[in-house]
C-alpha cells in the first residue's frame, strides 16, 4: 500500500491547529495596527506584547529582549550585521564554523567583502561537532563575535553551545547562535546557554512562515537592519505581523509543553529508521552523531547512487525527503556541511535527509523501511559503478 | 522543475542495462561530479541494432541517457554521430539550465561508444567522431 509520508520537517512544518486558531482573529476581526493610539490598535499591541512575553518565557528571556522579524534569515542577518556595526570600532574579527546555514555564511562573506571584516571558519569533526577548545584558541584581541549554530539542519548535530557560550562570556566576546533547528525541538535557555543573541524561525515548529525572532540580551542594543517607522522600539521597522507573532508564540508554547515526550518519541522513531536502513541496505552510513542529535533528523549516505534520483524515486512512492547532493542544488558541489564533515564528493552525492515530526508514526517508519531499500536497490541496478 | 517527459524517462527509463556481446562501449563523467554514463552497443553493418545504458546521476542524467538510447537505436553510425545534446534536451521538452550538462554527457557517451567501436576495428576514431567534448564543464573527466 502506498502511503504519504512527509519526512522533511527540517525544511518546514504544517501550521498546528492551535497556532492557526490563535492567528485567525487577527486577519479580519482584530486587524488593528499596534502603532495606532485608539483602543482598537492598542488591543493589537497588547496581544503582540503577550506573544512576546510567551516567547520570552519559552526561552528563559525577558520580554523586552524579544524582537519579531520576518524569519530566521532576517534574524541571522540582523545579528551579524548589527554586531558588526555596533562593535566594529572595537574589532573586526568574527568566529564561526564551516557548517553554518547560508544565512550566516553568506552574510559573513558580505562583511568580509564589503566591510573589511576577518572571519575564522572553524572546521568540525566527522560527526559535525565544533570543538570548544578550537573556539577558545581562535579568539583574538579584535574578536567581537562568535556565531555557532545550535543544531545543524542537514545532519542534526547539536553543538556544545553551553561550553562555547561560557568561553565567549569569559573572553568578553558576544555569542550568537542560529537556533532555527533547535527551538521547539530541544530545551533552549538563553541563560544556561550563555548566549547574547539567538535566532529562531516560526515555521520550523508548526508556527507560520514569514515570522521569526531575534533574541538580544540586555543591555546590548543592536542598530536596526530594517529602517522605517520605528516599530519594535525603533529596532525593527515595518508594521508588525501580529497574526504571525501570535501564531509563532502559540506554536512555541505548544511545542515547549510537549518537548520531552515528543523528543523521546521522535528519537525512538529516528533510531529505528536509521538502524533499519543500516541493516537493510549495504554500503550506507549515518551522517552526524548518534548522541547529541536532533530528535527527528535522520541522515544517511548511500554509495553508488545519487541523492536527487533517490528523492525523486521516494517522492514517486509518497515519501518527501531532501538531499545535500550537488544535483539537488544549482552548484556542482555537494553540500558544504557534508564536505565539512570530511565526506568525499562521491559519497556526499548519495545523501538523504529524512526529518521526522509531529504527524509521523511507527507505520510511517515501517513504510520507509520497506520502500527505501527497494528504491536504493533499483537505482543501484542501473548504476555503472555498483557491483553486487 | 522537470518536464513530464523527463519524469517519464526517469521513472520508466528505456534500454537500461548492458547489451549482450557488445562491440562498442563508452563511459563518460566521473563519480566526484556525480554523473557517470555507460553506453554499450551492438553495431552491425554500420547500424546500431541494440544499445543500453547504465547511469549514476540525477534525474536529468538518467532521463537524458534513456532518451539518447531511443534516439540512436536502429540508426546508422553516421546518423547517431549527428545527435547533439540540444536534440536530446529538446526531445525531453527541455531541461533546467543547471542540468544541460547532463545532455552533453549523453551525447558524449554515444560518441565514446562509437569511438570504441572504431578502435576495436583498428580504425583511428578521432577524424570520424571528433575529439570529444569541448570542455563545457569540469565534469567530463576529459583533458583538452
Amino acid at each position: 500500500m502506498k502511503r504519504n509520508v512527509y519526512a522533511d520537517h527540517a525544511a518546514t512544518t504544517a501550521l498546528s491547529d492551535t497556532a492557526l486558531n490563535a492567528m485567525l482573529p487577527y486577519f479580519q476581526e482584530k486587524f488593528g495596527n499596534p502603532s495606532s493610539l485608539y483602543g482598537f490598535g492598542q488591543a493589537a499591541k497588547a496581544d503582540l506584547d503577550a506573544a512576546r512575553a510567551e516567547v520570552a518565557a519559552c526561552l528563559g528571556a525577558k520580554p523586552d529582549e524579544i524582537f519579531f522579524t520576518s524569519g530566521g534569515t532576517e534574524a541571522d542577518n540582523w545579528a551579524l550585521r548589527g554586531v558588526a556595526e555596533a562593535r566594529g570600532g572595537k574589532g573586526r574579527h568574527i568566529i564561526t564554523s564551516t557548517i553554518e546555514h547560508h544565512a550566516i555564511l553568506h552574510t559573513l562573506r558580505y562583511l568580509e567583502k564589503y566591510e573589511g571584516f576577518q572571519v575564522t571558519y572553524l572546521g568540525v569533526d566527522s560527526e559535525g561537532f565544533v570543538n570548544p577548545a578550537d573556539v577558545k584558541a581562535a579568539i583574538r584581541p579584535d574578536t567581537i563575535l562568535i556565531s555557532i549554530m545550535s543544531a545543524n539542519n542537514e545532519i542534526g548535530t547539536i553543538e556544545p553551545v553551553t561550553e562555547i557560550g561560557a568561553i565567549a562570556r569569559e573572553a568578553g566576546v558576544l555569542f550568537h547562535t542560529d537556533a532555527v533547528q533547535a527551538v521547539g525541538h530541544i530545551p533552549v535557555n538563553v541563560d544556561r546557554w550563555n548566549v547574547d543573541l539567538l535566532s529562531l524561525s516560526g515555521h520550523k515548529f508548526h508556527g507560520p512562515r514569514g515570522v521569526g525572532v531575534l533574541y538580544v540580551r540586555k543591555p546590548l542594543r543592536l542598530p536596526p537592519l530594517i529602517h522605517g517607522g520605528g516599530q519594535e522600539k525603533g529596532r525593527r521597522s515595518g508594521t508588525e505581523n501580529v497574526a504571525g507573532a501570535v501564531g509563532l508564540a502559540a506554536a512555541l508554547k505548544e511545542a515547549a509543553a510537549h518537548l520531552d515526550g515528543e523528543g523521546a518519541r521522535l528519537t525512538a522513531l529516528r533510531d529505528r529508521l536509521m538502524d533499519g536502513l543500516l541493516s537493510a541496505v549495504p554500503r550506507c552510513k549515518i551522517t552526524g552523531p548518534r548522541e547529541n542529535r536532533l530528535p527527528g533528523t535522520a541522515s544517511l549516505v548511500f554509495e553508488c547512487v545519487e541523492g536527487e534520483s533517490i528523492l525523486l524515486r521516494l517522492d514517486a512512492m509518497g515519501i518527501q525527503s531532501s538531499s545535500g547532493s550537488a544535483c539537488s542544488s544549482a552548484s556542482l558541489d555537494p553540500s558544504h556541511v557534508l564536505l565539512g564533515i570530511g565526506l568525499p564528493h562521491e559519497i556526499a552525492h548519495g545523501s538523504v535527509r529524512l526529518s521526522l515530526g509531529r504527524e509521523n508514526t511507527g507505520e510511517d517508519v515501517d513504510y520507509m523501511l520497506k520502500v527505501i531499500p527497494e528504491v536504493i536497490a533499483g537505482l543501484r541496478a542501473m548504476s555503472p559503478i555498483w557491483e553486487d | 522543475m522537470y518536464s513530464e517527459k523527463v519524469m517519464d524517462h526517469f521513472s520508466n527509463p528505456r534500454n537500461v542495462g548492458e547489451v549482450e556481446n557488445p562491440n562498442a562501449e563508452g563511459q563518460v563523467g566521473n563519480q566526484k561530479c556525480g554523473d557517470i554514463m555507460k553506453m554499450t552497443m551492438r553495431i552491425e553493418d554500420g547500424v546500431i541494432v541494440d544499445v543500453k545504458f547504465k547511469t549514476f546521476g540525477c534525474g536529468a542524467a538518467v532521463a537524458t541517457s534513456s532518451m539518447a538510447t531511443e534516439l540512436v537505436k536502429g540508426r546508422t553510425i553516421e546518423e547517431a554521430l549527428t545527435l547533439t545534446n540540444a536534440a536530446v534536451a529538446e526531445a525531453l521538452d527541455g531541461l533546467p539550465p543547471q542540468k544541460l550538462h547532463c545532455s552533453v554527457l549523453a551525447e558524449e557517451a554515444i560518441k565514446a561508444a562509437i569511438a570504441d567501436y572504431y578502435t576495436r576495428q583498428g580504425i583511428d576514431p578521432s577524424p570520424i567522431v571528433g575529439e570529444g567534448c569541448v570542455g563545457c564543464c569540469d565534469c567530463c573527466g576529459h583533458e583538452h
